[in-house]
């Protein structure tokens, strides 16, 4: 690595983290409300809602996410003929991809919540928001934070795909400084996956601080932190 | 014209060819790698050597906390610089099969697990021999358990595939996009490969969901 400097690139890359962690952000929160909206919805008893809401979630399970990203970035402009920024349409396809798989955790915690304890809110007259938002909810809670986190990671990984559409991500930045710096290809790489390792690892904290924080409002054991669980054996989607 | 059916059947022959030759070509022996690689891992963790084990677990960790596109750049531009050459196909089934080997090792680690513990009293009773014992036993019992995951496992990978594009390896969606590029008609090209997609991993997706509730043991 004769030679290397990393002193000119550190402005970058910097730019490049923030601009993945923004995006895992934003992909996350935005991941939540669509699986939430489309998890709740397949629990209703109607069958148009139900229905919809099924298909949505196959469509976007089904078709790969690379896909979905180049749909957005360069279909969806000739189609509305509106170009969305494509950092914008990243993070778009992200949520969407990632809330889709999302909606089969919400779904399957929600069901996994004993039936008894819905009867018990009927019995005691509760409305279906103070039901939900007091009763199903909690204890739906603590089922839904691990497979979350994994998706969270998987996530993480995908942000790369920013660098196909030309936004500069951490991906990016690293791209450039090997393009930039013969001979520190090496370096390079192995320097990105380490950092993804321990944005990854951050995730999996964060996932057991809150499944933590979750289980103790039910008065459940918490359980030890560890990083040995990363990504553990469910599948993307796998449904619970 | 926002949709032209003309151009879409034009070049759908171009794309099912790319999708035929690369796309489920590289799944097929990416997975077969895994399989055989996951396999061996999960041995070499099971077995508990003492530093081999801890070694592989954390190899199997940091393959699955880094993503594929890292895996594939360090992979594709590292190996020629010590003298390996190896293509972008190369590469990429190499890189898939390694990575989703991680995901097979545990799986397989979680179905022999499951096993429960008198099974393997009742065959050291009987005193059957371990091969009868693996082979009889432990590993029927396993597979059922373990087919849906890996199958499901497989299907995401399928869907990762497009990640070689990273290293312009000509599957499904690099095509699409160079059909985009050089017509700058990006609709039909990427309509048509998000239907190629959903119409092969829909139905293996509701195969796998029909498998998991036929095997499941009572």
């Amino acid at each position: 690595m004769k030679g290397f400097d990393l002193g000119p690139w550190l402005g970058l890359l910097g730019h490049g983290l923030w601009v993945t962690v923004y995006a895992t952000i934003l992909g996350t929160v935005l991941a939540v409300i669509v699986a939430f909206a489309l998890g709740l919805l397949s629990l209703q008893q109607h069958a148009v809602p139900r229905t919809i809401a099924r298909i949505i979630v196959e469509f976007f399970r089904g078709t790969s996410l690379v896909v979905q990203l180049f749909w957005i970035v360069y279909a969806m402009p000739l189609l509305l003929g509106y170009k969305l920024d494509n950092q914008v349409g990243a993070i778009l396809a992200l949520g969407l991809n990632f809330g889709a798989y999302g909606a089969e955790v919400v779904r399957g915690a929600i069901k996994a919540v004993p039936k008894p304890q819905r009867e018990a809110c009927t019995a005691l007259n509760l409305t279906a928001v103070h039901r939900f938002r007091r009763v199903i909810l909690p204890q739906a809670l603590p089922l839904m934070i691990p497979p979350a986190g994994n998706l969270v990671v998987q996530l993480i990984k995908s942000t790369p795909l920013m660098f196909l559409v030309g936004v500069v991500d951490l991906f990016t930045v690293g791209d450039e400084i090997r393009r930039g710096q013969p001979g520190s290809v090496a370096l390079v790489y192995l320097g990105l996956l380490a950092v993804f390792f321990l944005l990854s690892m951050a995730v999996v904290a964060i996932t057991q601080l809150l499944e933590n924080w979750a289980k103790r409002r039910l008065g459940q054991k918490p359980v030890r932190i560890s990083t040995a669980t990363v990504a553990g054996a469910a599948p993307v989607g796998e449904v619970i | 014209m926002i949709w032209d059916n003309q151009f879409a059947l034009d070049i759908l022959p171009r794309l099912l060819k790319a999708f035929l030759q690369y796309t489920l070509v590289i799944t097929v022996l990416a997975t077969l790698l895994a399989a055989a690689l996951g396999l061996v891992m999960a041995v070499i963790r099971y077995s508990k050597v003492p530093v081999l084990s801890q070694i592989t677990s954390g190899f199997l960790q940091f393959i699955r906390a880094t993503p594929i596109p890292v895996q594939l750049f360090f992979v594709y531009y590292v190996l020629p610089d010590m003298g390996v050459l190896v293509g972008a196909v190369t590469t990429g089934v190499l890189v898939l099969g390694v990575h989703y080997a991680s995901y097979f090792a545990e799986v397989y680690r979680g179905g022999i697990e499951s096993i429960p513990k008198g099974q393997w009293e009742a065959s050291t009773a009987l005193s059957l021999p371990m091969k009868t014992v693996w082979q009889r036993v432990v590993l029927p019992q396993a597979f059922r358990k373990i087919l849906p995951s890996l199958g499901n496992y497989v299907i995401s990978m399928f869907k990762e595939v497009p990640f070689l594009l990273f290293i312009s390896v000509p599957e499904l969606v690099a095509q699409a996009k160079d059909i985009g590029g050089s017509s700058y008609r990006y609709i039909e090209p990427f309509t048509i490969c998000g239907l190629i997609y959903l119409l092969a991993s829909y139905p293996a997706s509701v195969a796998m969901r029909k498998l998991e509730t036929r095997l499941e043991t009572t």
